[in-house]
């Protein structure tokens, strides 16, 4: 069950990483669509997904955030990458499987998932 | 913000009210609110959330009525009729509400649901004063409130899950 105090002990961890956590400025964005285009195709479970990746994986440069519809409503839910010196990436069709292969190759590795890409898809 | 939601299974029946105490509207507005091609907002000409909303209660010969008021606010609510075949699923509301709360860190959101005799809270204000300066957006954190969320709906239901059929 989980309690308050299990979010004072979240608290004090993410006070005792501070200076991790500070410089996100110059790391890694992830913005998924959130308009109702976005949610209808499944959105919302992507925006969760890459949360919870970044939890499990500590990544304190990587932030993650929401916009509204991207313009290609079909290919919702869609999600940017932006990495410090690199162009955009926009992934297309996405689900929580997709994201966690985003995160790994990609937000980790450096190496952009190609095939989830728009590029790909049109 | 304010979500309340209450399950009667008993009655075959499921309320859910929002309600905020933004701006509100005049009789006028607020007529037009359920209209999807009405909308204040600049970027686009339609407006589906009110629509969208309606639209399920009435599919399941429920109800949905819209409360506002000029300078203090508005309330949307709406009734369901559970058993009725078009009746959609709650759905995951843990990820509803984490999601919420993470897009809109700045609101003071409270969300209720009922079911039976037993309720569950979460107030976003409580959760604040305990992280202080954390932010409320935190991974770790919206985790924490699926969790709590998904915990306490299950305790609501006796673990029976979030589907109403």
């Amino acid at each position: 069950m989980k309690s308050l105090k299990e979010l004072e002990e979240i608290k004090q961890k993410t006070l005792d990483s501070v200076n991790l956590r500070k410089d996100r400025s110059g790391g890694t964005r992830v913005v998924v669509g959130m308009a109702t285009c976005g949610i209808a195709a499944g959105a919302r479970p992507v925006l969760l997904a890459f949360l919870e990746e970044v939890k499990k994986r500590n990544l304190g440069d990587v932030t993650v955030s929401q916009t509204g519809c991207i313009g290609v409503c079909r290919l919702e839910p869609m999600v940017e990458v932006y990495r410090p010196g690199e162009e955009k990436v926009t992934y297309v069709k996405m689900t929580a499987d997709k994201v966690k292969r985003v995160v790994a190759e990609h937000i980790v590795n450096g190496r952009p998932v190609t095939e989830f890409t728009i590029g790909a898809a049109e | 913000m304010k979500i309340f939601i209450r399950e009667s299974p008993k009655e075959g029946r499921l309320w859910v009210s929002v309600r905020d105490n933004g701006r509100g509207m005049d009789e006028n507005e607020a007529a037009k609110a359920a209209d999807p091609f009405y909308t204040t907002r600049i970027t686009r000409k339609v407006g589906l959330g009110i629509p969208l909303f309606k639209a399920s209660a009435e599919a399941t010969d429920g109800s949905f009525e819209i409360r506002s008021k000029k300078g203090e606010g508005t309330e949307i609510a709406a009734m369901f009729h559970t058993s009725h075949i078009d009746c959609l699923p709650l759905g995951k509301i843990e990820d509803s509400i984490a999601a919420l709360i993470f897009m809109n860190p700045e609101m003071d959101i409270e969300y209720i649901h009922e079911c039976c005799s037993n309720r569950f809270k979460l107030d976003t204000r409580e959760i604040k004063k305990v992280l202080g300066d954390v932010s409320i957006s935190l991974p770790e954190v919206v985790d924490w409130i699926k969790e709590y969320v998904r915990n306490g709906l299950d305790e609501l239901n006796g673990g029976v899950g979030n589907e109403i059929s």
